[in-house]
């Protein structure tokens, strides 16, 4: 038992969360507002769209890959999904069958051209990136969709209730997306034998070949479960935004990369876990959030996320080099 | 000299620039279709002009991005450095005191410190990227990332977001001023690519660049500093991205905190197209060159058929995907064998 504990206080799990819990203690008791339900809410509704994103890119991650082009196919998948329901009695789940259909059709698209050109997957997600952009922008005219429906403007809410302040508070469809999104991701990775195989590709592709893994089989999981991360994640922020503007999303790519990296994913693959991008994803926003509560100026809140940033990769790197070097004397 | 030998140096030659090559016969090819379909309005002088006044921006960046990719990295902090260099200049040029009269040698000196100001940042930028990448041992996409993160947000921080705008006369001729006809932002862009072809060709250091990049481990062990190396290629890249920078605010006469940002992925783009190896090793300035003039005159041919600019960018990403998967030499274009059949000549004149 002391054994265990001892690995997991040695995790970058472990150091994360207790950065996670030490910044949400000082805001607490520096900010009257942080520890309010209204704004953890708020919180889980605005992290929403980054953090399906990250939960989709952790799984691209861990299998050894890399996807830039996910915010492209976001765009894509909410134009079309927001498009076909603005003159069609599609529903709900029309809606998101539409959009998760275009998601993971983009995605395998990725997959394909990794697979068969076998160049790098930065390069070929860059290509695709712009592809997928430039023609949504090209076809659409960069039109904006307002007309939404009156269905899927007014959202999805649960147990409604409100405070002593007569603020109405409710689970509200993001949140529960998002938790959706990082539970899938996690019964793929941790419960099934797909989710072990990924992360044997991603330690080792040549080795995982050899032992007969069906590699453009899970290529094509991987970057399709993105694709449909992705879709996911764009009716979430469509919902929000109550609009579709095809130019929006684009530039959000690396700051979710950031987000999953810090979570302790590596880039070279086989690494990663669903708790540890959690609480990437949870870093970020409660620094921004935290910032503005204190009354920083949000036109610094970039500058301390990206320290952040280079302070954890740093020390992640200083930390395994630390242990490399004790493994070899 | 005799025949063979001759032959065998040709063949050398097709097979040292083959990206160039197939590059530059993509270029004549385009050239020729659209020139058929567009006509005078295509070839003419006011075309190469435009050409040449969009090339160097991005070009410039791309030059910063190679360095990176060939020592076997990424620098995604390109643009932010840019930015951030253009935003000192502009800084000192507003808020110092002109020195001497307009047009006088002080006047000139002043304007050269402000641009060495911003160049000294670029290059701060990058030892900070070489320190952590070399010396802390983080992956370059995580170091430059983190960096790319920052130094906008400085950037945004100290100017609130505003635009700096109105610069001095030469400042602004650097990015909108010709002669002979020719932008002078494309003669300071020629002038660097022969200034890094230069370092990497005929510089110890550009070849230990090389080495870093095709197999780090094994360059460690032949005695290179390889943390140095690395350190260095990183300030340079910095210090072009400066000088990205500086054409940039010259050519809009403006700065401000995100200013390019579309610039980034697509001097990726534009540097893989160039055959620069995205894992390290290989790659060629003059590859580089050809990429961004194909780049450039598919973009004006499309303007000037009034094809929006978006159309452009997924011409450009379907572009890089097919010249990769002729290159790679397998998968979708197996049938083609262009490259094969090269490698087959260069071998029968080579073994007679």
């Amino acid at each position: 038992m002391p054994k265990t504990i001892q690995r997991w206080t040695r995790s970058h799990e472990f150091w994360l969360l207790a950065v996670v819990i030490v910044l949400s203690m000082f805001l607490t008791a520096a900010t009257d507002s942080f520890l309010t339900l209204q704004n953890l809410f708020d919180l889980l509704t605005s992290t929403s769209f980054a953090g399906i994103l990250a939960a989709g890119l952790l799984v691209v991650l861990v299998f050894g890959g890399i996807d830039i082009s996910f915010t492209a196919i976001a765009s894509v998948a909410q134009y079309v999904a927001l498009t076909i329901a603005k003159t069609y009695p599609i529903g709900w789940f029309g809606v998101f069958f539409v959009a998760c259909c275009t998601g993971i059709l983009c995605g395998l698209f990725n997959a394909v051209i990794i697979h068969k050109v076998r160049i790098s997957s930065v390069i070929v997600t860059i290509s695709t990136l712009n592809i997928f952009y430039g023609l949504l922008i090209y076809i659409t005219r960069g039109d904006y969709i307002t007309s939404l429906p009156s269905y899927f403007r007014e959202g999805i809410w649960w147990f409604e209730f409100t405070d002593s302040n007569g603020f109405p508070y409710a689970i509200n469809f993001q949140a529960l997306l998002l938790v959706v999104a990082f539970f899938m991701t996690w019964v793929l990775l941790n419960k099934t034998n797909i989710g072990r195989q990924i992360y044997a590709m991603g330690g080792n592709e040549i080795a995982a070949e050899r032992l007969g893994f069906h590699v453009f089989g899970l290529r094509c999981l991987v970057y399709g479960y993105m694709g449909f991360m992705a879709a996911i994640a764009s009716i979430s922020q469509a919902q929000l935004a109550q609009s579709v503007t095809p130019t929006t999303l684009i530039g959000k790519e690396l700051e979710v990369l950031a987000a999953v990296v810090l979570g302790g994913a590596s880039l070279a693959g086989g690494n990663g876990s669903v708790f540890g991008a959690v609480l990437g994803v949870m870093l970020i926003a409660i620094l921004q959030n935290g910032l503005i509560l204190l009354g920083v100026s949000s036109y610094w809140n970039q500058f301390f996320v990206g320290c952040v940033i280079l302070l954890a990769v740093s020390a992640t790197a200083l930390s395994q080099r630390r242990r490399h070097a004790g493994l070899a004397s | 000299m005799k025949p063979s030998a001759n032959r065998s140096l040709i063949s050398r030659f097709v097979r040292e620039n083959a990206t160039t090559m197939t590059l530059a016969t993509i270029f004549m090819a385009v050239l020729a279709v659209f020139g058929l379909i567009l006509g005078d309005r295509l070839l003419s002088v006011g075309t190469f002009q435009s050409i040449a006044f969009q090339t160097p921006e991005l070009g410039i960046l791309g030059l910063a991005m190679m360095l990176a990719l060939l020592s076997g990295g990424l620098n995604l902090s390109i643009i932010s450095t840019a930015n951030l260099c253009a935003l000192t200049i502009a800084s000192v040029l507003q808020f110092t005191i002109p020195w001497g009269d307009a047009g006088s040698v002080l006047w000139l000196t002043w304007q050269v410190g402000a641009v060495a100001a911003g160049l000294a940042v670029a290059i701060l930028i990058g030892l900070l990227n070489g320190f952590i990448i070399a010396y802390l041992g983080v992956s370059p996409i995580l170091a430059t990332l983190g960096t790319m993160i920052a130094c906008k947000g400085l950037a945004i921080g100290l100017t609130r977001g505003n635009v700096l705008s109105g610069f001095p006369d030469p400042i602004v001729a650097i990015g909108n001023g010709t002669y002979l006809g020719v932008p002078l932002a494309f003669l300071l862009f020629v002038a660097l690519c022969v200034f890094v072809s230069v370092v990497l060709r005929r510089s110890s250091f550009g070849q230990k660049v090389y080495l870093v990049g095709a197999n780090e481990k094994a360059a460690q062990f032949s005695g290179i500093h390889v943390k140095r190396v690395l350190l260095l290629t990183y300030a340079l890249s910095g210090a072009l991205a400066g000088c990205g920078g500086l054409v940039m605010m010259a050519r809009f006469n403006s700065a401000n905190a995100s200013y390019g940002e579309s610039f980034l992925l697509i001097s990726i783009l534009a540097a893989v197209l160039g055959g620069i190896n995205p894992y390290g090793g290989t790659g060629k300035v003059s590859g580089l060159f050809a990429a961004l003039l194909l780049l450039q005159l598919i973009s004006s041919a499309l303007n000037l058929m009034n094809f929006s600019q978006f159309l452009t960018i997924a011409i450009w990403g379907a572009l890089l995907i097919g010249v990769s998967a002729l290159r790679s030499g397998t998968g979708i274009f197996d049938r083609l064998h262009l490259f094969e059949f090269w490698r087959a000549k260069s071998a029968v004149s080579e073994n007679p």
